[in-house]
C-alpha cells in the first residue's frame, strides 16, 4: 500500500476561524444565558414574594397579633385561633396518616407479592396523588360529616366515660359540629396519605438489599428483619418525607374550606389558648377533636378577600402569612437537619 | 533479541492493511510530543510521544486502565468534558497544536471523529442520525443531505441493509448495524481522522468481522486510531501498534514487528498473554 | 451433650403473629383503594344518581344543559342556569397562562441544572425550587392580588393603554405558573438526567456545540418524559384552588380575556361550600357535578402523563 504525500492542512483549528461555527457558539452561549436567567429568576421571584409580604405586614406584625382572636377591627385582629387550630389539625392528621401511610409503604415494598390486587393498589396510589385536594374536601364534607353525626347520636344522652378515675367527662357536652377538628384531620390525612406512602416507599427502596439478606441469613424472620433492620435504616428518609407532607397539610386550605371550617373564629379548640393550660386543665384535651376550628391558611384567605379600600386587612393577611411561613420554615429546617444528620451517619 | 513468532501466531490481516509499513517515512496526521495528562492530582499519562502516519491504522493496546482510552480522548479533546482534567505537552493534528486553548473544539471534532465502544444512536431515524453532523454544521439542503447520507451509509457498508427504512428509528437496528451507523454518522461530518474506542468489543464475531473489514477499506482515505482489548484484532487491522502500560507508551512500531519481535520485555509478556 | 430438638410449633406460632401484622399492613395499603372508591361513590351518588329520597344533580338539571350551556348562575329559584362552560373557560384560561409561564421557566431551569450548572450552583438552586414548591397556595393568592396585579400588571397595562380588573385570570395564571414551575423543573431534570452520557459524548464527538447537544440531542431524546411533566403540571394547575379563588375572583363569565375576572371549577366549589344554600339545594348539589368534571379531567391528564412516562422509562432501562 502506498501512501500519497501529505497535503498542507486545509483548515485551521484556531477558534474564530470558521464564521459559521462562531455564530453557533454565540447561539450556544446565548442559550446558556437564557437558561441561567430563567433559573435565577426563580430565586428572584422567591425574594420578591417574601419581600413584598414582609413589607405589607409591617403595619400589623406585632406580638399581640399572635395573642389576639379574629376581629373586624384590623388593628386588633390576631391569629391565635388559627395557630392553635393548625397545630391540632396537623397533630391529629399525623396521628392518622403516619402509621397508616408508613404501614402501607412497608406492605407494598417489603411484603406484597406482585399480584393483581397489589398492582391495582400501586396504580391507584399514583393516581390518587394527582387528585386535587379540593376533591378530598368533597369527600370529607359528604362522607365524614354524617359519620360523625352518627357517632354523636351514639354518645348522646346521659352516657359518660371514666378515665382512670381522674376525670369524669360527660360526652353530652361534646357536640360534633360541622367542620370539627376530627373531620378536618381525617380529610387532611387522606390528602397527604399518597405523599406519605410514596415518600416512605422511596426511603425503603433506598435500603440496600444486602441488609435484608444478611438479617434473614442470621435466622431472623421477615417481620423481625423489617422491624429491626429495614425500618430503622429507612427512618431518616421516611421522617423527611413525613415532615414535608405535614408541612403541606399545614398550608392547605381548600379541603378545609369544603368541610366548612370557621373563617371567623373567636375560640380555640377545647378553649386551650396557652400551652400552660395543657398542664393545668388536661381535661380540655378531650374535647379538642370535636370542636370547631379554624386554620392559619383559612384565616389568611378570609383576610385577603376582605373588601379593603385602605389596605388595612392586607397587612393583617400579610402578618398571618409571615407567621405561617415562619412555622413552615421551622418544620422544613427540622426536615433538613434530619436529612443531613442521617446522611452523615448512614453511608453505603 | 530472540524472535518469538512461535509464541503467538499472527493472523492474516484484513485487505488493505500493510503490517510492515515503515511508518517513519510517511507524513504524520497526528504527532504527539511529551504529553502528560492528569485527572485532578492523579496523573494518568506520562510523557507520551507518538506519531500516527496519514491514511493508516494505528492500534493502541494494553491492559485495562493503562491510559489508552484516555490518550485517544485527548486527540479530539473529549476529555475537556471531564471536570478537573488537564494536560501538558504538544499534540499536532495536521501540523496544528490542538492542546492550545485557542483551538475551537467544535471544529476540531468535526475533523477528528470518534466512534465509541457502545453504539450510541440518537433516538431518531436512521436518516436523521447520519444527517445530524451536517445539519448542526448548517447544511439545510435536503437533496445534498440525502446524497451525503447515502454515500456515508455506503462507505460504512450499511446502505443495502437500511436503504428501504431510512426513516425508521435507529434504535431498532441490531448492535452491529448500530455501530456501523455510528461510523457512517462520523463519516458524514467529513473527518480526516477517525478515533475508535473498542468499536467491536460489544459485538458478535460476524459483526466484528464486518467492522474490521470496514476499517481496512476506510484507511485508504482516513487516518484511523483504534483502541482495542482484542490483540488478534489489533494484529489484523493495524499498520502500526502502540503498547501502553501504566500510563506510559512502552513501545510503538509496525504491527508485524510488535507481534513477532517486540524490543521490550513488557510488550512481549503482554502479547504472549503472560499478564493483562 | 444431647441436641435440643427444635420445636417447629413455636416457630409456626411466631409466624402466625406475623401473618396478623401482614394483614394489618395490607389493610393500610388497601385503604387507598377504598379512598378512591369513596371519592367516586360520593361524587356519583350526589351528581348522577342518588339512592333513597334524595335527588342527584343530574336528576334535576339535564346533562345536556350542563355540558353545552354557556351560563353559570346557580340559584335556588327557577332562574338557575347550570352550563359548565364559563367555569371550564375560566379553569383553562388560568391553566394556559400558567403553562405559558411554567413551561419555559421549568424547562429552562431543568436544562440549566442538568447540562450547565456546576455542583455548587445546584446546591442552592434545588433548595430554592423546593422552598418555592412548599409555599402554600393562599400565599400565592395574596401575592397575585396584592402585588402582581396592582404593582406589576396594572402599571404595565396602563402603559399599554389597556385596563386590568382587580380580580383577573392573568395574575392567577402567573402565580399558578410559578407554583408548578418547580414540579416541571424537577421532573424534567430527572428525565433529562436519565439520557445516557454516551449520547451526549457522541454528539460532542460529531462537532456539536453545547446548545446543539442540549437542544438537538438531549431534549429530543427526553421529549416524551418532558411532555409527561408538562401534562402533570397542567393537571395540577387545573386543580389548584386557593390562589385562583383569591386572585381570579368569583364571577363565572364565559370569556377568554385574561384581563378580566373569571371563576374556575375549583373556585366555584370553594364559593359554593361557603355559601348559605341548604344542603340539598341545587346550587349545593351542583358542586358535585363540578367536582366530578374536575376529577375526570385531572384523572385523564394524569393517566396520559403516567402512560407516557412509563413508556419513556422503558426506552432507557
Amino acid at each position: 500500500m502506498n501512501l500519497p504525500e501529505s497535503k498542507a492542512s486545509a483548515v485551521s483549528f484556531t477558534s474564530g476561524a470558521d464564521s459559521y461555527i462562531r455564530r453557533r457558539l454565540l447561539i450556544s452561549r446565548a442559550f446558556s444565558w437564557i437558561c441561567r436567567l430563567v433559573t435565577y429568576a426563580s430565586l428572584a421571584v422567591l425574594l420578591v414574594l417574601i419581600g413584598s409580604i414582609l413589607w405589607s405586614s409591617l403595619g400589623r406584625l406585632s406580638p399581640n397579633f399572635l395573642w389576639n382572636h379574629y376581629s373586624m377591627n384590623p388593628m386588633k385582629a390576631g391569629i391565635l385561633a388559627g395557630l392553635w387550630g393548625s397545630f391540632w389539625l396537623v397533630l391529629i392528621t399525623a396521628l392518622f396518616s403516619i402509621p397508616i401511610g408508613v404501614g402501607s409503604a412497608v406492605y407494598l415494598e417489603e411484603l406484597a407479592k406482585d399480584n393483581f390486587f397489589v398492582r391495582i393498589i400501586k396504580v391507584n396510589l399514583s393516581n390518587l396523588a394527582g387528585v386535587p385536594s379540593i376533591v378530598y374536601g368533597i369527600l370529607g364534607l359528604t362522607a365524614f360529616r354524617p359519620m360523625m353525626m352518627f357517632m354523636q347520636t351514639l354518645f348522646d344522652g346521659q352516657h359518660a366515660i371514666n378515665i382512670g378515675g381522674m376525670f369524669r367527662v360527660r360526652l353530652v357536652h361534646l357536640s360534633i359540629f360541622d367542620g370539627s377538628l376530627l373531620i378536618g384531620a381525617l380529610t387532611m390525612s387522606l390528602v397527604i396519605m399518597p405523599t406519605v406512602i410514596i415518600a416512605s416507599q422511596e426511603a425503603l427502596r433506598a435500603v440496600p438489599q444486602s441488609i435484608r439478606v444478611a438479617s434473614l441469613a442470621l435466622g431472623a424472620t421477615r417481620w423481625q428483619t423489617i422491624w429491626r433492620q429495614v425500618i430503622p435504616a429507612a427512618l431518616p428518609g421516611i421522617a423527611t418525607g413525613v415532615i414535608l407532607s405535614i408541612s403541606r397539610a399545614m398550608g392547605e386550605a381548600a379541603p378545609l374550606m369544603m368541610i366548612g371550617v370557621l373563617t371567623v373564629a373567636s375560640m380555640c379548640p377545647g378553649g386551650i389558648e396557652s400551652p400552660v393550660q395543657l398542664v393545668t386543665e388536661p381535661s380540655r384535651l378531650l374535647s379538642v377533636p370535636f370542636d370547631q376550628f379554624t386554620a392559619m391558611p383559612v384565616e389568611i384567605y378570609d383576610w385577603s378577600k376582605q373588601p379593603d379600600p385602605q389596605d388595612r386587612f392586607t397587612s393583617v393577611a400579610a402578618a398571618g402569612i409571615v407567621v405561617l411561613l415562619l412555622v413552615l420554615l421551622t418544620i422544613n429546617a427540622v426536615a433538613m437537619i434530619v436529612r443531613t444528620r442521617a446522611s452523615r451517619k448512614l453511608q453505603w | 533479541m530472540p524472535a518469538i513468532t512461535s509464541a503467538m501466531s499472527v493472523p492474516p490481516s484484513v485487505p488493505g492493511v500493510d503490517r510492515n509499513l515503515d511508518t517513519s517515512r510517511h507524513a504524520s496526521a497526528i504527532d504527539v510530543r511529551n504529553m502528560n495528562f492528569y485527572y485532578g492530582e492523579h496523573q494518568v499519562l506520562f510523557d507520551i510521544s507518538l506519531m500516527v502516519p496519514e491514511r493508516s491504522v494505528t492500534a493502541l493496546i494494553g491492559p485495562s486502565g493503562c491510559g489508552k482510552s484516555t490518550f485517544l480522548r485527548t486527540l479530539n479533546r473529549m476529555n475537556d468534558l471531564v471536570e478537573g482534567s488537564r494536560s501538558t505537552g504538544v499534540c499536532l493534528v495536521e501540523g496544528q497544536n490542538i492542546m492550545d486553548p485557542a483551538v475551537d473544539v467544535v471544529l476540531l471534532r468535526k475533523h477528528v471523529g470518534m466512534v465509541f465502544q457502545k453504539s450510541t444512536p440518537f433516538p431518531k431515524s436512521i436518516f436523521e442520525n447520519v444527517a445530524y453532523g451536517p445539519r448542526v454544521s448548517g447544511e439545510k439542503n435536503r437533496a445534498v443531505l440525502a446524497d451525503l447520507v447515502e454515500s456515508c451509509l455506503r462507505k460504512a457498508a450499511l446502505w443495502d441493509e437500511v436503504k428501504d427504512r431510512l426513516n425508521t428509528s435507529a434504535m431498532a437496528l441490531s448492535g452491529g448495524q448500530q455501530q456501523r451507523l455510528c461510523i457512517a454518522r462520523t463519516l458524514a461530518t467529513n473527518p480526516r481522522i477517525i478515533l475508535m474506542d473498542e468499536p467491536a468489543s460489544a459485538l458478535d464475531p460476524a459483526s466484528t468481522d464486518r467492522i474490521e473489514n470496514l476499517i481496512g477499506e476506510l484507511c485508504a482515505n482516513y487516518t484511523i486510531v483504534i483502541v482495542t482489548h482484542n490483540m488478534q484484532q489489533a494484529s489484523r487491522v493495524s499498520h502500526q501498534t502502540a503498547f501502553f502500560f501504566k500510563g506510559r507508551l512502552v513501545e510503538v512500531g509496525p504491527t508485524m514487528k510488535i507481534f513477532t519481535s517486540p524490543s521490550e520485555k513488557q510488550t512481549e509478556d503482554y502479547i504472549t498473554g503472560r499478564f493483562g | 451433650m444431647s441436641e435440643t430438638p427444635v420445636s417447629w410449633a413455636t416457630r409456626r406460632q411466631h409466624r402466625r403473629h406475623e401473618t396478623l401484622i401482614q394483614w394489618a399492613l395490607f389493610f393500610c395499603a388497601a385503604l387507598s383503594v377504598l379512598t378512591t372508591a369513596a371519592i367516586i361513590l360520593v361524587l356519583l351518588s350526589n351528581a348522577v344518581y342518588a339512592p333513597g329520597d334524595k335527588t342527584a344533580f343530574f336528576e334535576k338539571v339535564s346533562l345536556w344543559e350542563f355540558l353545552t350551556g354557556t351560563h353559570w348562575k346557580p340559584s335556588d329559584g327557577p332562574g338557575g342556569k347550570y352550563g359548565i362552560w364559563p367555569l371550564l373557560s375560566g379553569t383553562f384560561l388560568v391553566a394556559i397562562v400558567a403553562a405559558a409561564v411554567s413551561i419555559p421557566a421549568g424547562l429552562g431551569a431543568a436544562i440549566y441544572m442538568s447540562e450547565y450548572a456546576n455542583p455548587k450552583e445546584r446546591e442552592w438552586i434545588k433548595p430554592v425550587l423546593e422552598v418555592l414548591a412548599g409555599i402554600p397556595s393562599v400565599v400565592f393568592g395574596f401575592f397575585a392580588l396584592k402585588f402582581i396585579t396592582p404593582v406589576v400588571l396594572k402599571p404595565l397595562f396602563q402603559f399599554l393603554g389597556a385596563d386590568i380588573a382587580v380580580f383577573n385570570s392573568l395574575s392567577a395564571g402567573i402565580v399558578v405558573g410559578i407554583m408548578v414551575t418547580p414540579l416541571i423543573a424537577s421532573l424534567s431534570e430527572d428525565v433529562i438526567r436519565s439520557v445516557p452520557r454516551s449520547l451526549r459524548e457522541a454528539a460532542y464527538a460529531l462537532g456539536s456545540t453545547r446548545f446543539d447537544v442540549s437542544a438537538k440531542v438531549v431534549v429530543p431524546a427526553a421529549l416524551s418524559g418532558i411532555l409527561a411533566s408538562f401534562l402533570l403540571a397542567f393537571s395540577r394547575a387545573i386543580g389548584e384552588t386557593m390562589a385562583v379563588a383569591i386572585a381570579a375572583g368569583g364571577n363565572p363569565v364565559f370569556t377568554l380575556n385574561p384581563l378580566r375576572g373569571a371563576q374556575t371549577m375549583t373556585g366555584f366549589m370553594v364559593h359554593a361550600s361557603t355559601g348559605d344554600s341548604a344542603a340539598d339545594s341545587i346550587p349545593r348539589m351542583s358542586m358535585y357535578a363540578v367536582g366530578i368534571t374536575l376529577f375526570v379531567i385531572t384523572l385523564i391528564i394524569n393517566l396520559i402523563s403516567g402512560w407516557i412516562l412509563r413508556r419513556y422509562r422503558e426506552v432507557y432501562q
